[in-house]
């Protein structure tokens, strides 16, 4: 007898997996909403607009840190090009959001302010759709994942691997950037997209829409976690394992770890896609900056905190690195690139299984003695 | 090697394999009960030549091995064994020359992924396995089954492989380690699990490179017995040092020497054979 | 009126060699029309007399006084006509040098704006001019003057003259008058379509040798920052992420070294840059020491930790170079050996500082050849590269060649830093888009291929100038990138592949 599917999926996570997932959903999708919309703004339990923008910042960026685990913690495949993926998405969705603000822009004009200031007469072709949100969605997961496959099919073939396949990706996401800070690109240059008014005929300011995208960002987290446990326990993940620890005895046993590796590669850039759309809503501003190699490095450090070929570590990793960011910013700028430095020697020096590893070694010391 | 480059020297290699090759599908998938046996080979090797800038890793080589043979194979270090085996599982390409799996698939157009599918195992020279899976997720991979990734998405393990990858722990000794990870098994126990992986594949083809290296006696005789017992259903093509082994394993023995087959016979006769005797024992 | 007038004359009559002068037309300088100083200067001009040079110096200088006592003013159109009429005096200069620069400055304005008035004072000029350059350049200027002419074979003449030229805008001028609208005469026509075409060829030609150039200085660049990459990647096959932040430390090493000659040496401040380059080396070389003793050893055998740990490392050096020397580009200024070009055509310039760069990069590559190939470190080097385990076993301490072999690696980024500092901003971002591009040159090259790096640096370099010419910069990063990928699929192992049996990892 065959076990369905969808039960499958969902027994892949762990009784305590699935505790830890409902206080999360507790927390972040009653909880926080309430004590942010339902209690007054003086009283103590009072949670603030700061908490839940900086909170479903850092949900994207653990969706992407998931995404990145699943390609290097699990397959062994260091991309240097999260950071496009994550600005694709982003920019598929800017793009609806510049067209919802309609003609409240400065020129007062329906093409977007950037290409009144252009002198363009029309949307170029690749803005097709862009007034539709079913389109945009679709964007935001397609186009990714067309670039990761075109771009991942050539690159596996050619069996690129290890140092190479991470410079590779790092020219990638070079060349992304300079193609988008162009003004001729088509997506407002240097400025990116910005002062977005509404989604969906929605003020994006008011704090229900706020907390929807707060809400929408901490479910598609539990869901980015629930498909990782069914992918890496599946007999697929354990190809993906075998892959990375000993990818030749994989082929001659078979497997055409190409497919293996563009399958997981494609979703991984389709799950930055979908967290890159719902963080631009939420900062309120897309620009070629995203694309910046040394953000999408900066992705792989939070996986590295956190822990490899985890799950959960890649979400405490994006958090525990995200807030010491805000904090340093704020308190000492010029001590901030110090610390993250000090962070890519230390932790890769000293904890090779990040915060998670640590955490396990320090229970096992614990019940030994 | 022996290559010595001009200039900065040469560092290991990044990008390797070749991507000339139709990669990108098994699209020509073949089963190993297609195989065309009809004139009883399995397979033919002939005047394949491999050079390295200009040393010639294999030169003119030719071989054949019949359906159900047990093949020994002998000769010096550098004298092409292993990059024999590379061209047969579809690692190397061969500069010049003809492989064929059967009488019909050419090796030299196939992947290696395809070779394998179309009935050949190979085991390394140094045992290569996955160390952090458990034993028997090592053999439950290397089962013969559908290899794509929608399979591997949603198949689930049924009774029928338990029993399969049950018997083969029973046959290799490790059903007391089955949920042990490979890593941790001794160099015996991980030469038998990569032969617990090839019999998991039911190959028509084996390729052994030194499966009894580190190996107690004891451990040696038992293998020897396997092999035994798989040929005449299998077709095994074993490398080996160890003399003794050969001895045990009888059959016809082939000595390569710089890339040719200097001579074939078997082991008394071969080891009769006086150029034989002079490769072996310097010039 | 009048006070101007005598303040005017009082001025010039302090001027010894007043008496050749036309004071008439001196004192209409300072009339309040334009139209009246510009007759008065093309007046002066046409004098041919030296000492007109020194009053209409002083007057576009500020310093020519009315009677008022303040500097005549002057606009703009004024202003051209004086460097005009300036130009035609200087052409009459007995210094050869500066009547050359003057033929080549009338030539320039003349190809923007034809002046008919100046043609009697070129022939002047070039029939009594004796230097053979300088009256080919005269006779360039010449024919631009007589270009508009109303005799069509005075015309013809000048057509003819000009089919010698390499300047875009005589270009421009010959095939306006290939047009019916702007010139009747069809023999003039047609030698206005040779000459053109004769012109064309000519700068199409200047172009192609000007991208060339330019492409190899960006290629000898390029191949400075890849040669260490190449080192260190070669030995220990790890990518030193730092490796740009190298660059940047020579760069400042170089900039430091300046501002000792200013503070100690300012008669010698011309060889800063070669006392920089011992410098660069050496706090390269020991920043990179520093870091493999310090990181790098102990990652070794995993070489994607190392790529992070070195990009952390570029972080904190980033940032160490922003606290210590401030966020903002720091000048550093070519010497004056190194300053100015070689001029092939008006329109192509060769500039010294790339053309030095160039002799440099070839320089360092020679004898980085002679270390990898003709000493015993270079055997060893070459050795662990090859075989690190069999290397030890011989004896090879490959400890200690890590290290050498880093910080010679990291000595060659300094001397490229030294390079850049030349013709780039100096700053604490600079390394950063270097990396990439240095190790595209070893992808393309074959990595451990010294003769493959230098192709490959060459050719990206030579390329990349290309496609920027004909779609931009961005673009021909994108092409360039696209292309690489693209190879990489046909050769995997560069340019210069090594074959053999690798031994599985």
């Amino acid at each position: 007898m065959r076990t369905p599917f969808v039960v499958r999926f969902f027994s892949a996570t762990s009784t305590k997996g699935w505790l830890a997932l409902a206080a999360f959903a507790v927390l972040t999708l009653v909880l926080l909403p309430l004590l942010h919309l339902a209690v007054a703004p003086d009283h103590p339990l009072h949670v603030s607009a700061y908490v839940i923008a900086v909170g479903g910042k850092i949900m994207c960026y653990a969706i992407v840190a998931v995404a990145m685990d699943l390609i290097w913690g699990y397959a062994g495949i260091l991309s240097l090009g999260h950071g496009v993926f994550f600005a694709l998405g982003g920019y598929a969705f800017g793009q609806y959001l510049m067209r919802q603000i309609g003609r409240d822009g400065a020129y007062h004009a329906d093409l977007p302010d950037f290409m009144v200031f252009l002198d363009w007469k029309s949307l170029p072709w690749y803005w097709f759709g862009s007034d539709s949100f079913g389109i945009a969605l679709f964007k935001v997961v397609a186009i990714p994942a067309l670039l990761a496959l075109v771009f991942g099919f050539f690159a596996f073939r050619s069996r690129i691997k290890g140092v190479y396949f991470s410079i590779i990706t790092q020219a990638m996401t070079y060349a992304f950037m300079l193609l988008f800070f162009r003004n001729e690109t088509g997506f407002g240059g240097n400025n990116g997209f910005t002062d977005f008014k509404r989604i969906a005929g929605l003020p994006i300011t008011a704090p229900e829409m706020r907390v929807a995208l707060f809400a929408l960002s901490a479910l598609m987290l539990m869901f980015t976690l629930l498909l990782g446990r069914y992918l890496v326990s599946s007999k697929f993940g354990r190809v993906l394992t075998a892959i990375r620890d000993a990818e030749s005895r994989v082929m001659f046993i078979g497997y055409n770890p190409l497919h293996y590796k563009l399958f997981i590669w494609t979703v991984s850039a389709m799950l930055c896609g979908i967290a890159g759309a719902l963080y631009v809503p939420q900062v309120g501003i897309i620009n070629p900056g995203e694309m910046s190699p040394a953000n999408s490095i900066e992705i792989a450090i939070w996986v590295a905190v956190g822990g490899r070929a985890t799950l959960i570590g890649p979400v405490i990793g994006a958090a525990i690195v995200n807030l010491s960011k805000s904090f340093f910013t704020q308190a000492f700028p010029d001590y901030w690139l110090f610390f993250l430095g000090a962070l890519f020697v230390l932790v890769t020096l000293y904890l090779p299984d990040g915060v998670v590893g640590l955490w396990k070694r320090l229970r096992q010391k614990a019940g030994r003695t | 090697m022996s290559t010595i480059p001009q200039g900065l020297p040469p560092v290991a290699e990044l990008v390797d394999g070749r991507p000339d090759q139709d990669q990108a599908g098994l699209s020509h998938l073949v089963e190993g009960d297609e195989l065309d046996l009809s004139h009883n080979v399995i397979l033919y090797l002939e005047g394949i030549t491999v050079s390295f800038d200009g040393f010639k890793a294999l030169n003119k080589l030719a071989l054949t091995i019949d359906a159900g043979e047990l093949r020994c194979i002998i000769g010096p270090n550098g004298a092409g064994k292993t990059t024999m085996m590379d061209v047969i599982t579809g690692k190397t390409r061969p500069d010049r020359g003809k492989a064929f799996f059967g009488q019909t698939l050419d090796l030299t157009r196939m992947s290696e992924p395809e070779i394998a599918h179309a009935g050949i195992g190979r085991k390394f020279q140094k045992p290569t396995i996955f160390e952090n899976h458990s034993v028997f997720d090592n053999l439950e991979l290397a089962m013969k089954i559908d290899k794509r990734v929608r399979r591997s998405l949603f198949s689930a393990i049924d009774d029928e492989t338990r029993d399969r990858i049950a018997d083969t722990l029973t046959q290799i000794r490790l059903q007391d380690a089955a949920d042990r990870p490979a890593g941790l098994l001794s160099h015996g126990q991980k030469q038998w699990l990569e032969i617990g992986m090839l019999l998991m594949q039911d190959p028509r083809l084996l390729l052994l490179d030194e499966p009894v290296a580190g190996m107690t006696d004891d451990e040696t005789a038992r293998t020897g017995e396997l092999f035994k017992s798989l040929a005449g259903k299998h077709s095994l093509v074993v490398v080996e040092h160890d003399m003794a082994f050969i001895e045990q394993l009888g059959g016809t023995v082939t000595v390569l020497h710089e890339g040719s087959v200097l001579a074939e016979g078997d082991l008394a006769t071969v080891q009769n054979d006086q150029r034989v005797i002079e490769v072996y024992l310097g010039r | 009126m009048k006070p101007i007038f005598l303040a005017l004359l009082l001025w010039l009559f302090t001027l010894p060699t007043f008496a050749a002068l036309d004071r008439a037309v001196v004192t209409q300088l300072g009339d309040e029309d334009s139209d009246v100083k510009i007759a008065a200067i093309q007046k002066l001009a046409q004098s041919a007399e030296p000492e007109a040079l020194g009053i209409l110096q002083a007057l576009v200088d500020g310093t020519l006084q009315g009677a008022d006592g303040e500097a005549i003013t002057i606009n703009n159109r004024v202003r051209r006509e004086i460097d005009g009429a300036l130009a035609a005096l200087k052409l009459f200069h007995p210094d050869r040098k500066i009547r050359l620069a003057a033929a080549k400055e009338l030539t320039v304005n003349l190809a923007n704006e034809a002046d008919p008035g100046m043609a009697p004072m070129l022939a002047r000029a070039r029939d009594k001019e004796t230097d053979d350059k300088v009256k080919a350049a005269i006779a360039q200027a010449y024919a631009l003057a007589t270009l508009k002419h109303a005799d069509a074979a005075v015309r013809l003449t000048a057509v003819k003259a000009l089919a010698g030229s390499g300047d875009p805008n005589i270009k421009l001028l010959l095939l306006a008058m290939t047009d019916p609208a702007n010139e009747s005469e069809v023999t003039v026509r047609r030698a206005a379509i040779a000459a053109h075409a004769e012109v064309k060829s000519r700068l199409a030609l200047g172009e192609t040798v000007g991208r060339i150039f330019s492409g190899l200085s960006l290629g000898s660049i390029l191949l400075l920052a890849a040669l260490g990459l190449a080192i260190t990647y070669g030995v220990m096959g790890v990518i030193n992420m730092a490796h740009g932040e190298l660059l940047m430390i020579g760069a400042y090493a170089t900039y430091f070294m300046q501002a000792q000659f200013r503070t100690y040496l300012p008669g010698w401040l011309d060889w800063y840059v070669l006392a920089a380059i011992p410098l660069a080396f050496a706090a390269a070389a020991a920043v990179g020491v520093l870091l493999e003793r310090t990181v790098i050893r102990w990652l070794y055998g995993r070489p994607l930790e190392t790529l992070l740990a070195t990009w952390g490392l570029s972080l904190i050096l980033i940032q160490a170079a922003r606290v210590l020397f401030g966020a903002q580009n720091v000048e550093v200024a070519n010497p004056s050996w190194m300053s100015g070009g070689i001029e092939l055509m008006p329109s192509i310039v060769l500039p010294l500082n790339r053309i030095v760069i160039v002799g440099f990069a070839l320089f360092v590559l020679a004898l980085v050849w002679v270390l990898m190939n003709r000493t015993r470190l270079g055997l060893f080097v070459r050795a662990v590269t090859q075989n690190r385990a069999m290397a030890g076993c011989v004896g090879v301490p490959t400890a200690q060649i890590d290290s050498v072999a880093f910080a010679l690696g990291a000595g060659i980024a300094g001397l490229g830093g030294v390079a850049l500092s030349q013709i780039a901003n100096v700053g604490p971002d600079m390394g950063q888009g270097y990396i990439v591009d240095s190790f595209m040159v070893v992808v393309l090259g074959g990595v451990g291929q010294l003769a493959g790096a230098v192709w490959a640096a060459l050719g990206l370099g030579v390329v990349s100038k290309f496609l920027e010419g004909w779609a931009g910069a961005v673009i021909a990063k994108i092409v360039v990138l696209v292309f690489i990928i693209m190879f990489i699929q046909k050769r995997p192992q560069g340019l210069f592949a090594l074959k053999g049996r690798f031994v599985e990892s």
